[in-house]
């Protein structure tokens, strides 16, 4: 697999872009499902998961080839999920106007991202449990969350991913676990 | 909240990073036996953990791959070559040995507007015209380009007089073969003559002869 990823990353450093529509193919649904998870839209993440693999192609020299490529991707995408997260935050006000809804404000439209009755929340499938969950968790324990549980990936993976030494990102997965026992209380 | 509770959690957590010694393991299930509180916290992050292992994996939209295609900038013209190269090589090489030789000779052909000819010790120059006086004898080839040629005396070779003419007085003499040359086409003839003459010059041997 890996071999094969080296291959074709040296064709696209040729100049060969039909070589990197393969790469995409190979890791599309990996990078989408982290986007997805991270930012709980699908438009949203299918836009960061195609912007991460743009970057890759045009930084494609910079990838140093005796690392994973998974590995170096993952971080692109990441980072453009936590970009686009903080940017999101100051992007509206709670009592601006939503256009189009005739003096309705954000307050009525918390429920996409905020806290939900416990009855709504109970009442929700499994799937749509676990984003709602996952979406609750702050950024930085969301991240390693997702990689740990979602992508399935080992410690020391998500700790090159995200450029944080192994201990840091340890006390993350703790801390996320945490906060995730203590907002889903007994279920 | 009870004492023991932060380095147990510590030890809970290792426990589920599949992090701990066998010593530690140890320890937290005994401890886990005896206190109830901790046990159910224990339960609780096991059941977490679990609950997100429960998320479905979620695939990429139709049409994700040739979304990413049409946002990437646009490819080098060099690299649309490399791939005829890589799927026709033999169509690949005709057309670059064909691109590269009429380039050349044309270039060569309509470039080479300058008055030159063949730098022989008896000739006389008269303006554009290459004189070969009555009574010398010129030993060798001798080529015109862009100017013209009279000859009155002899020349011990072939004469080739390229866009221009050629005047022959009574008293000249061309030992070898003659030729004027005027248009493109003719100048590539000449090109791909005098070439095939220096590969294999037993031809030009035959020439002579003839």
């Amino acid at each position: 697999m890996d071999e094969l990823v080296n291959k074709r990353i040296n064709e696209v450093i040729k100049g060969n872009q039909d070589a990197f529509g393969e790469i995409v193919s190979l890791f599309q649904h990996r990078l989408y499902h982290v986007c997805y998870r991270m930012l709980g839209n699908p438009q949203e993440a299918e836009d960061i998961a195609q912007e991460a693999f743009v970057r890759a192609y045009v930084n494609i020299h910079t990838y140093d080839q005796k690392r994973k490529f998974s590995t170096w991707l993952y971080r692109i995408a990441t980072n453009l999920c936590i970009d686009r997260i903080r940017k999101k935050k100051p992007d509206f006000y709670l009592d601006a106007t939503v256009p189009g809804t005739d003096g309705l404000n954000m307050y009525s439209q918390i429920s996409a991202t905020g806290d939900l009755p416990e009855e709504e929340v109970e009442r929700m499938e499994t799937q749509e449990r676990v984003q709602y969950e996952i979406g609750r968790l702050p950024d930085k324990y969301r991240t390693v969350i997702i990689l740990r549980y979602l992508e399935e990936l080992p410690l020391q993976e998500i700790s090159d991913i995200l450029e944080l030494p192994l201990g840091t990102v340890k006390t993350r997965v703790h801390r996320g676990r945490e906060a995730l026992r203590k907002q889903m209380g007994n279920m | 909240m009870n004492t023991c509770q932060e380095p147990v959690i510590h030890l809970m957590h290792a426990y589920l990073d599949g992090d701990i010694s066998r010593q530690d393991e140890q320890m937290l299930q005994a401890h886990l036996a005896e206190c109830p509180h901790c046990r159910e916290m224990m339960d609780e992050l096991k059941m977490s953990a679990l609950f997100l292992k429960s998320a479905a994996p979620v695939n990429a939209p139709e049409g994700f791959v040739s979304g990413v295609m049409a946002r990437l900038p646009k490819e080098k013209s060099q690299a649309g070559f490399q791939r005829l190269l890589r799927r026709h090589p033999l169509v690949a090489a005709a057309a670059l040995f064909l691109m590269l030789m009429s380039a050349t000779l044309f270039s060569s052909y309509s470039n080479n507007q300058q008055f030159s000819f063949t730098k022989q010790p008896n000739l006389v120059i008269e303006g554009e015209t290459v004189v070969v006086p009555a009574g010398e004898v010129v030993k060798g080839d001798l080529v015109v380009r862009n100017g013209n040629l009279r000859i009155e005396g002899e020349v011990d070779g072939n004469v080739t007089v390229i866009r221009g003419s050629k005047y022959m007085a009574s008293t000249a003499v061309v030992t070898g073969t003659s030729e004027e040359i005027d248009k493109a086409f003719d100048w590539l003839w000449y090109k791909i003559k005098s070439t095939v003459k220096e590969v294999f010059p037993s031809s030009k041997d035959e020439k002579k002869e003839e």
